[in-house]
């Protein structure tokens, strides 16, 4: 088992033809994901590497039995991208898109609430099942099949803990960037309740930063509804307040959003808080071996 | 992107919000010549900076006759201003508003911000705090008028009373407070905004509302489809090394400390910051050389990194994605080629092509140290800067 995606994902990949949506693409089929189809609006009827173009998400999902999108559209046309996705009743949505406007996701996510849909992101590396399916733009190898679920706002970070666990032989179950800006879709919450749910998941990494209070609504949530264990870290205890650290999510404002805050909810909340990023990996098989 | 008082309230006006009569001056003839031109007795000189906390550093000075507007223009234009939001260094004053003063009753606060919980832009007023309104916030929130605002079905007639009649006004005031609320929201929401703040909205004794003092901050992400914002940026309230970095698409912050970093992923760039902290030191940086970095990209990168005098010690510290090993080994060997380097570098390279990156580094006949791990390279570099100060 695993969340969200696994052997039975089939994707369809909006933005396939141009420069990132080709390369991730072929990333995805040669790691062994199940891409049936593309959608670029007017290149209908080319294909990529045998797969068939479409020129709307509609005749993609008429013509092949897609279950996921992925989206690699430039982020001026991403939300269109998201909201086309959602209207063809696509049940999974990974949007890999970095600097969607706010207001864009906000009217996005207005929509999605009628809808019974998962939104991955955007501004997110995607989410990989390692040994069934990616829907993103992570190295596989650096993956391993097994019993660790995990949740990130980062990108890079959430490979450096990944190839922590890997390389001390201990494997993940599915890792999930959540995505790294202001208005995301699945958030802490969502993730915790489908791993706690999950018999191959036995416990959790929750990669968390400055900015928001997306960390401290998990804490409370944890502290009431998940029995897995669970290993936190916070990036941004050294952050300057007021300054966006890279993701538009970043940004300690206010006084509100500190590393510090978060942290302390999480321990109250029984989590496992690593202050030392690099020994993430340790502190897991501290736990499993337990 | 952060835009001036005067811009902010130039905006607002647009949107039919009432501001003091006043104009935005650089020298001290145009601020009498403004002045004179407002024909009020009082009169409000206002330092034009990027920072809050201006009043209690100096940056206002109200003025009770116009003939002595000249004189105090002069003190302000070319001073550098320290307020608790522009570090010790302080900001040079360019630009004063020059204003005319207001007869306050009662000052409120007024802002649009986004609800990131709710996924919702909420509208927040208040008749307690005003300038204080963080204060307020923390400590009585209940004093605080929230609404927000569904974009389906927009900023509706009935949220603008919730909030007039929730802060305990009259049918008169709610009317004049309608235009101002429905001005600074439909700026907020056409303008791309990620904040719009009227702080204080003033009361005055012959019972108008005015924006006295407003702030806009914008989403840059949004930025692509507002050219006219765009022209608004002032370029010298930023740092100049992350203006330099803004050009090549790199994410670069200064900070305090003596340990250079170099990182690609912002989320591994704030670890790698804090992993330094860990073991004793302080980041000099934070720079972000992103996904997809070109050689081009990472030996720019390393050169305005190196610029700063702080830097005592460089840790590189890269988890290869997209971003491949052998693209940074080469721009980092080329700029330490080009630029003289002194300072001990650390490198740690993981992911897509480290053994090519490796080789490259040590094949260039250059001094770096080959960390294995983030621990370790992270030891290394604080070690490297206790070594020099011993």
């Amino acid at each position: 088992m695993s969340i969200l995606i696994d052997e039975n994902t089939r994707v369809l990949v909006q933005g396939m033809t141009g420069n990132e949506g080709m390369f991730h693409t072929r990333q995805m089929v040669e790691y062994g994901t199940k891409i049936v189809a593309g959608v670029t609006p007017g290149k209908g009827g080319q294909k990529v590497d045998g797969i068939p173009v479409f020129n709307t998400v509609a005749e993609a999902v008429r013509e092949t039995e897609v279950n996921a999108s992925a989206i690699f559209v430039p982020p001026a046309f991403a939300a269109d991208a998201i909201l086309e996705a959602a209207d063809s009743n696509i049940p999974l949505i990974v949007c890999l898109t970095e600097g969607i406007p706010t207001l864009d996701m906000i009217k996005v996510k207005e929509y999605l609430h009628k809808k019974n849909i998962h939104l991955i992101g955007p501004n997110t590396p995607g989410i990989i099942s390692p040994g069934k399916c990616k829907i993103g733009v992570m190295a596989g190898y650096i993956h391993k099949q097994g019993p660790v679920g995990i949740m990130s706002r980062s990108g890079t970070l959430t490979y450096e803990v990944v190839d922590q666990l890997t390389k001390k032989g201990i494997g993940q179950s599915t890792c999930v960037g959540i995505g790294g800006d202001q208005i995301i879709g699945l958030d802490y919450v969502d993730l915790l309740q489908l791993f706690e749910k999950d018999p191959e998941t036995q416990a959790l990494i929750m990669i968390g930063e400055i900015g928001g209070t997306a960390e401290e609504e998990a804490a409370q949530f944890i502290d009431r509804e998940i029995r897995k264990p669970i290993i936190a870290f916070i990036a941004g205890l050294t952050a300057p307040p007021g300054r966006r650290m890279g993701h538009a999510g970043a940004i300690i404002s206010g006084g509100k959003g500190t590393a510090q805050e978060k942290m302390e909810a999480l321990e109250k909340a029984g989590v496992r808080v690593v202050k030392n990023p690099a020994l993430v990996g340790e502190e897991m098989e501290k736990i499993l071996n337990r | 992107m952060k835009i001036h008082e005067y811009q902010a309230k130039e905006i607002l006006k647009q949107y039919g919000v009432p501001i003091p009569k006043g104009g935005v001056v650089e020298t001290p003839e145009e601020a009498k010549k403004v002045a004179e031109e407002i024909g009020a007795k009082t009169i409000v000189l206002k330092a034009q900076i990027h920072a809050g906390g201006r009043g209690k550093a100096g940056g206002v000075r109200v003025v009770q006759s116009p003939s002595e507007v000249e004189g105090v223009a002069k003190e302000m234009i070319g001073m550098t201003l320290v307020t608790p939001q522009t570090g010790t260094k302080g900001k040079v004053v360019r630009k004063i508003l020059v204003e005319e003063g207001m007869e306050i009753k009662e000052e409120l606060y007024l802002g649009v911000v986004i609800d990131r919980s709710k996924a919702l832009p909420v509208i927040m007023a208040s008749r307690e705090g005003g300038i204080e309104i963080e204060k307020v916030a923390a400590e009585s929130p209940e004093k605080i008028v929230k609404e927000w605002v569904d974009p389906s079905i927009g900023l509706r007639p009935f949220l603008v009373n919730k909030i007039g009649y929730g802060l305990g006004f009259g049918p008169g005031e709610v009317g004049k407070l309608r235009p101002i609320v429905v001005g600074l929201f439909n700026a907020f929401y056409e303008k791309d905004c990620l904040l719009a703040e009227i702080n204080p909205l003033i009361l005055t004794k012959s019972g108008e509302f005015f924006a006295l003092d407003a702030k806009i901050n914008f989403d840059d992400n949004g930025l692509f489809r507002h050219k006219e914002i765009i022209q608004l940026r002032d370029l010298h309230e930023e740092d100049p090394l992350e203006i330099e970095a803004s050009k090549y698409n790199l994410n670069y912050i200064k900070l305090n400390g003596n340990v250079g970093c170099m990182v690609n992923g912002a989320g591994l760039a704030m670890a790698t910051m804090d992993i330094i902290k860990v073991f004793g030191a302080e980041p000099a940086n934070f720079l972000d050389v992103g996904g997809g970095a070109t050689v081009e990209m990472v030996r720019n990168g390393f050169k305005i990194l190196m610029s700063d005098p702080d830097v005592k010690v460089v840790f590189i510290n890269i988890f290869g994605g997209i971003l491949r090993c052998d693209t940074l080994a080469k721009g980092v060997t080329e700029a330490v080629r080009e630029v003289k380097v002194n300072v001990p570098i650390i490198v740690r390279l993981e992911g897509t092509n480290v053994e090519e990156g490796r080789r490259i580094l040590n094949d260039s006949g250059l001094n770096f140290t080959i960390a294995h791990g983030m621990y370790e390279g992270a030891k290394k570099a604080v070690e490297a800067l206790t070594t020099q100060r011993a």
